[in-house]
């Protein structure tokens, strides 16, 4: 495996999302319609897709400008909460890794730290709140080790908020009565990173 | 279903939206609905929006004396910031903008961003939360109340003291004045469907209700063998005199999320009356019909406003616009 990434690696990681989330929007939307109102898996489609739109139209230079890129884009497509938050994830984390070309694994999880706790600041949520943090947070950490530990632990992350009660979201509405349901936006955030462990595999092969 | 592909139901409204009234200007590019004369000089604008799947709310509330312009999101999506900053560009007269953002957290995020951007642009913003919906519990840990009937009100009375010419302050205040006044609960007879998803968003059985549902076929938080248009009244009007403690008069808003006919909205309308004269709450002026639905979910809401003399006044002034008009 590269021991750096470079801006084309990060365009192919997004395309690989917007397949991903593309391939998965039923179950995102199946998954939304238990506990929210059934358009996760829409909004994030429509989102990536313009991703991908934007970024092969014109491709950002460094790893961080394809980040900005990509969350601003997100921001004015997504709608709902997803959008504003997928899109400060990525914005912020864009922003942390300022001008540089290329960029190790471990900044690049330092990057995505700094817009995890965007997310968290902008919507107010913690880990256990049953949110895309209880992905999100584990899996930053666990890139921190390898590609691979930070698709399993934010596989694990998702999973784990099948017993937990909405806190905030849509699903909080519910009470007592979200108990028992994957959450979709952890879901999601699961399959952002299982992306970027497919690009890095990609890469290596 | 009566649409071509879920893609452009949104679009598509639109358009139809703009050949039905020469009064708006709708941009179906942009998802914005003005009304054709902003901005209005030395009149506050009021801006809102929200996910589709509620009309008449927002943009059959666009005209004078009610909102100056409405975004129109995706089905049950929050529109995007983009879309409110280019409405408040439009319609500010240089008075300032208020947002009337109901309680969600899309909604609440969007309208955040759009607000730090149009204030970036020299507009003048300020936001309103509408959060009247007593089903949901209010917790510093939760969300916090979804905005629901109330958000025509806030929308009505702002919209008229915007239109008499108030200040940006006074505006504000008069609407956050009416949505603390304002209490809502909602029950589903059916579940709705999105067109995107083409099948029911929850699963209820025929011969059950659910209680206390929000409007974006959200399920609600407790299922029942189905009741009758009295007990339902029983059931939602104390839920919200409970929580409001009215001491003076109400204007109460029967409001249908789709498909329930008029004929039985007046019927529980009836019931609502009733129990509201057992309460004793004095009802100064109703409201029956569909205002804030749900796509084509049966059933209905009930919300209370109280309200005082000035509130009264404003919500009787004159008022033009596709779904509320009277007056003048």
């Amino acid at each position: 495996m590269a021991e750096t990434v470079d801006a084309g690696f990060l365009v192919r990681w997004l395309v690989a999302v917007a397949e991903a989330v593309d391939r998965e929007a039923d179950r995102l939307t199946e998954l939304d319609s238990a506990i929210g109102d059934a358009d996760h898996g829409a909004n994030l489609k429509r989102g990536f897709a313009s991703v991908t739109e934007t970024l092969a139209k014109e491709p950002p230079a460094s790893p961080g400008a394809v980040l900005v890129t990509a969350g601003r884009q997100l921001v004015s497509t997504v709608g709902g909460a997803s959008g504003p938050l997928y899109g400060t994830l990525l914005r912020r984390a864009g922003k942390s890794l300022g001008e540089d070309g290329e960029v190790t694994r471990e900044r690049l999880a330092e990057a995505l730290d700094a817009g995890v706790a965007a997310v968290s600041q902008l919507g107010g949520a913690r880990p256990g709140d049953k949110t895309m943090l209880d992905a999100l947070v584990p899996g930053v950490e666990g890139l921190r080790s390898s590609y691979e530990a930070a698709r399993a632990a934010a596989e694990e992350g998702a999973l784990a908020t099948v017993p937990l009660r909405a806190r905030k979201g849509r699903a909080s509405y519910l009470g007592g009565r979200s108990v028992g349901h994957q959450d979709p936006g952890a879901t999601s955030s699961a399959l952002l990173l299982a992306a970027l462990a497919d690009t890095a595999r990609t890469e290596e092969a | 279903m009566l649409i071509n592909v879920p893609e452009t139901v949104v679009a598509d409204a639109l358009r139809g939206m703009a050949a039905a009234h020469p009064e708006l200007t709708v941009d179906v590019e942009r998802r914005v609905v003005m009304r054709r004369d902003a901005p209005v000089a030395g009149q506050v604008a009021l801006v809102s929006g929200g996910g589709s799947g509620h009309e008449p709310l927002h943009g059959g509330f666009v005209g004078p004396g009610m909102l100056a312009a409405a975004c129109p999101g995706e089905v049950f999506t929050s529109p995007v910031p983009d879309q409110m900053v280019r409405a408040a560009a439009a319609v500010d007269s240089g008075a300032g903008v208020l947002f009337v953002v109901k309680n969600y957290t899309g909604d609440v995020l969007n309208f955040e961003m759009a607000a730090e951007l149009a204030e970036d642009e020299g507009i003048q913003v300020a936001k309103v939360l509408v959060d009247d919906d007593v089903a949901v519990t209010d917790s510093l840990y939760t969300a916090g109340r979804r905005g629901t009937g109330g958000t025509l009100f806030v929308e009505k009375i702002a919209g008229a003291a915007a239109e008499e010419g108030a200040p940006l302050e006074r505006v504000e205040s008069i609407a956050r004045r009416v949505n603390e006044r304002c209490r809502s609960f909602g029950v589903a007879l059916s579940a709705c469907t999105t067109p995107a998803k083409g099948s029911p968003t929850f699963d209820l059985p025929e011969g059950e209700l659910e209680l206390g549902i929000g409007i974006h076929g959200e399920p609600g938080r407790e299922r029942r063998p189905m009741m009758t248009s009295r007990e339902i009244a029983d059931f939602a009007v104390d839920a919200v005199v409970e929580d409001l403690r009215p001491s003076g008069p109400v204007i109460a808003l029967v409001n249908g999320m789709g498909a329930t006919p008029l004929l039985e909205l007046y019927g529980f309308n009836a019931e609502v009356q009733r129990v509201l004269a057992e309460r004793k709450v004095p009802v100064a002026r109703t409201l029956v019909g569909n205002y804030v639905t749900s796509l084509d979910m049966a059933g209905c809401s009930v919300t209370l406003c109280e309200v005082d003399e000035e509130l009264l006044r404003l919500w009787d002034a004159p008022v033009r616009t596709p779904a509320l008009r009277w007056g003048r």
